[in-house]
C-alpha cells in the first residue's frame, strides 16, 4: 500500500528496521536519545530499542567515532550521527587516521562495519558551521565508501545497505531534503529492498539504466538524448526541475544521479554521455578541487571522442557558505544549470 | 532577588567545615586521589616497602615478570642492532621502561584487550604476539604485521590518544554484550594533552566502563618534558576530575605496578568502572634512533635514572627471596636469546611483497577504480619484467 513519506522519516524507519533486523546495531551521537535527534532522524529508538540501543553521548565528536570504532572491532555495528556537516570536523583524525586505515593496516584482520551518519549541505537558511558540503574530505580518503541519497525511497534502502555493508560508510543526508516527500509503498520496498527498484524514469525506457541495482551504483533519475546532467544528493532535485524545464524548451536533458561517490559507477555515466556528447556537472560544493571536478576529469579521460563541447560544471562558489540571506545567490539554481547548458556549442545556436 | 557569585570555594566541598560535618572522614571523592607519593614496593635496592594498601605480588608472579624483563630488555637491544643493520627503518626503544611494558600485558588474562603505542612493543610480545610479526611495522613490509583478535592486542597506534578510545569503544561493546573483558590502555605522558586523552577518559566514566588507562610518564614527548606538557599535580590528579580514581606509581618497579595495575584490573572487572594508573618512569635512550637526547637533556639527568633501573632491582629482590638460582638465571637468559635469534632470523630474511596488496584490503570488495588500478600496476610490471 502507498503511502506518503517524508525522507526523514524514511530513514527513521531504516533504523528502526535494521534494529529489529540485527541486535548487533547499535546508534548513538548527540541528542538522539530521547530527543530523537535535532532532525528527529532516531525518533522513537530509545523508546523501543531501550538506553542500550540507541543513546546520548558527551558532547564530543572524536569521542563518538572513536568509540564506534572499538565497538565495531568488538562486534558490533555502530550507526553514528554527527549532529551537521561541520561538527564532524573534530571526529577527522579518527575518521582518516582509523576509520578509514584500520581494515588497510591490519590486512582485512579487522573490518569495521559502521556507518556515519552526517546531516550535511545548505539550502535551509542556516547560520554559520550547519551547511557545509564536506563530502571532498571523505571521498579523498582511500577507505571509505561515501554515499549521498537523493529520494525518499533511497533514504530508506541506502541507508538499511549501508548498515549491512562490510566497511565504514560515510552517509550524507541532504538536510533540505529531510522534509521532502514522496509515495513510497514501504511494505513492499521492506520485503524486497535487498533489491530495490532503481530505475525511477517517469519518462522513455532509459538506454543506460544499470542492469543490477545496489550499493555504489548510479541511477538514470530522468531519462534524455541531448546531454547528460550529473549530479547527486541536494542538488537532484533542483537539476531534475531544471530538466523539465528544458523539456519545455525542447531540450532532452538526462539526469544521472550518482549516489554513490566512492565508489563511483563510472558504467553508468560515461554510458550516458557517450550517448548524448553533453555533460554538465552539478554540485553544491565548492568546484575547486570537488568531487565536481573529479566526475568532469573522469569523463573527459573516458569520453574525449564522444564530446561535442566541453564537460562544464555548476557549482557553489568557492567561498566559505554564504549568511542565509546570501544563499540563493550561492547555490546551483534551476537558471544556472539551463544557463550551462546552452553554453554546450549546440550547432543550431 | 540578587545573586551573590560571592567566592566559588564557599559552600564546596573543598570548605573544610563542610568537610567535617560529613560521616565519613574521607570524602566520597578522596579515594579518586593518588597517593602522596608514587607508590613502591621494591626499593632500586631491591628492598622490599611496606605499603598497607598495597601487598606485594608473591614470588612466582615477580619471577614470571622477570623473565619477561630480561627478555624485553634483549628484544630492545636487538631491535636497535636491528636498525644499525638497516633491517628495520627506526625503533622507538622503552629500555629502562620494560617494567611497564611487562606488566601491562602481565595484569591482564587472555580474554583481555591491550591497546599498546608505538613505543610498547615489549608489552605487546609479553602479551604473546609474535616479536617478528610484531616489527613487520618497523621492518616496512606492512602497517601492522599480527592479527589483534589473536592475542587480543590493538595494532600498535602511532597518531597519539587515539587508540584509547578505541579501547573504550571493545569496552563498550564486551559490556553491552555482557562479556567479561578489561581493557588496558597505554600512552604516554605527551598524550594525555591530546584531546582524545579527555575524550576517552570521560567517555569510560559515563558509560561506566572496564578500561585501564595506563599512562607511562617517561618524562618526555620527543624533547619536550613534562612540566611544559601539564602544571597538574600530577598525571594521576587528572583522574578525579572525570569521576574515577587515579593512581601514581614507581614505573621501574615490576611488583609495584604488577600490584597497582592489577588492583585496577580487578577493580574494572568486578564492574567498578575505569581508573587511571600513571608510572614514573624514564626513557633512557633517545625517542627513536633518528633523534638525538643530547640536544635536550643532560647526561647527568640520564645517569640519575640508571642505578633505577627495573631489572637490577627485581633481580635484587628476587636473589634475595632465594627465588632465583643461578640455574634459573641461565635459563632466563637463554630464552631471551632465543628470542633475539628468533628476531634475527625472521628480520633478516628477505620477505616477498606482493604489489597488489596495495589494493586488496583497502576494501573489503575492490571498487572498479582500484581494480583498474591494480590492473595498470600489474601492466607496468609486465612490461619492466618482459
Amino acid at each position: 500500500m502507498s503511502t506518503t513519506m517524508t525522507f526523514a522519516k524514511a530513514l527513521n524507519t531504516a533504523l528502526a528496521d535494521e534494529m529489529e533486523a540485527d541486535g548487533s546495531v547499535v546508534v548513538f551521537g548527540e541528542d538522539v536519545g530521547p530527543l530523537g535527534g535535532v532532525f528527529r532522524i532516531t525518533d522513537g529508538l530509545t523508546k523501543r530499542f531501550g538506553e542500550e540501543r540507541c543513546f546520548d553521548t558527551p558532547l564530543a565528536e572524536s569521542g563518538i567515532m572513536g568509540m564506534a570504532i572499538g565497538m565495531a572491532m568488538n562486534g558490533l555495528r555502530p550507526v553514528v550521527e554527527m549532529q551537521f556537516d561541520a561538527f564532524a570536523y573534530p571526529a577527522f583524525e579518527q575518521v582518516v587516521s582509523h576509520v578509514a586505515k584500520m581494515p588497510n593496516r591490519t590486512r582485512g584482520k579487522v573490518k569495521l562495519p559502521m556507518v556515519i551518519r552526517i546531516p550535511y549541505a545548505g539550502g535551509i537558511g542556516g547560520v554559520e558551521h550547519h551547511c557545509d558540503s564536506s563530502e571532498s574530505y571523505y571521498a579523498h580518503t582511500p577507505g571509505l565508501t561515501v554515499v549521498a541519497p537523493a529520494t525518499v525511497e533511497d533514504a530508506y534502502t541506502m541507508l538499511r545497505e549501508a548498515i549491512r555493508f562490510p566497511d565504514p560508510v560515510v552517509f550524507l543526508e541532504p538536510k533540505k531534503l529531510y522534509f521532502s516527500k514522496e509515495q513510497l509503498d514501504l511494505e513492499a520496498l521492506q520485503s524486497r529492498w535487498g533489491t530495490p527498484a532503481l530505475d525511477r524514469t517517469d519518462g522513455p525506457e532509459p538506454t543506460a539504466a544499470p542492469a543490477e541495482g545496489g550499493f555504489g551504483r548510479a541511477v538514470v533519475a530522468r531519462a534524455g538524448t541531448d546531454a547528460t546532467l550529473i549530479t547527486y544528493g541536494p542538488s537532484v532535485p533542483t537539476v531534475m526541475k531544471a530538466a523539465a524545464a528544458a523539456a519545455e524548451e525542447g531540450r532532452s536533458l538526462e539526469v544521472i544521479d550518482i549516489r554513490s561517490i566512492v565508489p563511483f559507477d563510472d558504467e553508468t555515466v560515461m554510458a550516458s554521455v557517450r550517448k548524448t556528447g553533453r555533460a554538465v556537472v552539478v554540485a553544491e560544493a565548492p568546484g575547486f578541487a570537488s568531487v565536481a571536478s573529479e566526475i568532469v576529469a573522469r569523463v573527459q579521460e573516458r569520453c574525449f571522442h564522444s564530446l561535442a563541447a566541453p564537460v562544464l560544471r555548476v557549482t557553489g562558489f568557492d567561498i566559505p557558505y554564504p549568511a542565509p540571506k546570501l544563499e540563493h545567490f550561492y547555490l546551483p539554481s534551476v537558471d544556472r544549470i539551463l544557463d550551462a547548458v546552452d553554453e554546450l556549442q549546440w550547432e543550431d545556436a | 532577588m540578587t545573586i551573590s557569585i560571592g567566592n566559588p570555594i564557599e559552600g564546596s566541598m573543598a570548605d573544610p567545615s563542610r568537610r567535617a560535618g560529613m560521616d565519613d572522614p574521607v570524602t566520597a571523592e578522596a579515594y579518586m586521589l593518588p597517593s602522596g607519593e608514587p607508590v613502591q614496593l621494591v626499593d632500586p635496592d631491591g628492598r622490599h616497602v611496606h605499603n598497607d594498601k598495597y601487598p606485594l605480588p608473591d614470588g612466582e608472579a615477580l619471577l614470571q615478570a622477570y623473565r619477561e624483563l630480561v627478555v624485553g630488555r634483549r628484544v630492545n637491544d636487538q631491535a636497535n642492532a636491528l636498525v644499525r643493520q638497516g633491517r628495520l627503518a627506526v625503533y622507538p626503544s622503552s629500555h629502562g621502561q620494560e617494567a611497564c611494558q611487562v606488566a601491562s600485558a602481565l595484569c591482564i588474562g587472555e580474554s583481555d584487550w591491550l591497546f599498546p603505542t608505538y613505543r610498547d612493543t615489549v608489552a605487546v610480545i609479553a602479551k604473546g604476539v609474535d616479536p617478528v610479526q610484531t616489527l613487520t611495522l618497523l621492518q616496512g613490509d606492512w602497517h601492522g604485521g599480527y592479527d589483534p583478535y589473536e592475542h587480543k592486542v590493538s595494532i600498535q597506534a602511532t597518531p597519539l590518544a587515539t587508540q584509547l578510545l578505541h579501547a573504550v569503544g571493545v569496552a563498550h561493546a564486551a559490556k553491552l554484550k555482557g562479556e567479561d573483558t578489561v581493557v588496558v590502555a597505554l600512552c604516554g605522558d605527551g598524550a594525555t594533552s591530546e584531546g582524545d586523552f579527555h575524550e576517552a577518559l570521560n567517555f569510560a566514566a559515563v558509560f561506566h566502563l572496564p578500561v585501564v588507562f595506563f599512562v607511562q610518564n617517561n618524562q618526555y614527548a620527543i624533547s619536550v618534558p613534562l612540566n611544559k606538557q601539564t602544571v597538574a599535580p600530577s598525571l594521576a590528579h587528572k583522574a578525579i576530575g572525570y569521576g574515577m580514581p587515579g593512581e601514581r606509581v614507581d614505573g621501574n618497579d615490576t611488583a609495584a605496578l604488577l600490584a597497582v595495575l592489577g588492583k585496577a584490573v580487578d577493580r574494572a572487572r568486578d564492574g567498578g568502572g575505569p581508573a587511571l594508573v600513571e608510572a614514573h618512569t624514564y626513557r633512557m635512550q633517545s625517542h627513536t634512533n633518528a633523534d638525538d637526547a643530547t640536544r635536550y637533556r643532560t647526561d647527568d639527568e640520564v645517569a640519575e635514572w640508571a642505578p633505577k633501573d627495573p631489572l637490577v632491582r627485581l633481580r635484587a629482590y628476587l636473589k634475595e627471596l632465594n627465588v632465583l638460582t643461578e640455574e634459573l638465571e641461565e635459563e632466563i637468559a637463554g630464552r631471551a636469546e632465543t628470542v633475539a635469534a628468533q628476531m634475527r632470523d625472521g628480520l633478516n630474511a628477505e620477505t616477498e611483497v606482493d604489489p597488489e596488496d596495495l589494493f586488496r584490503f583497502v576494501f573489503t570488495e575492490k571498487t572498479s577504480q582500484l581494480r583498474e588500478q591494480a590492473a595498470m600496476l600489474r601492466e607496468e610490471l609486465s612490461r619492466e619484467s618482459a
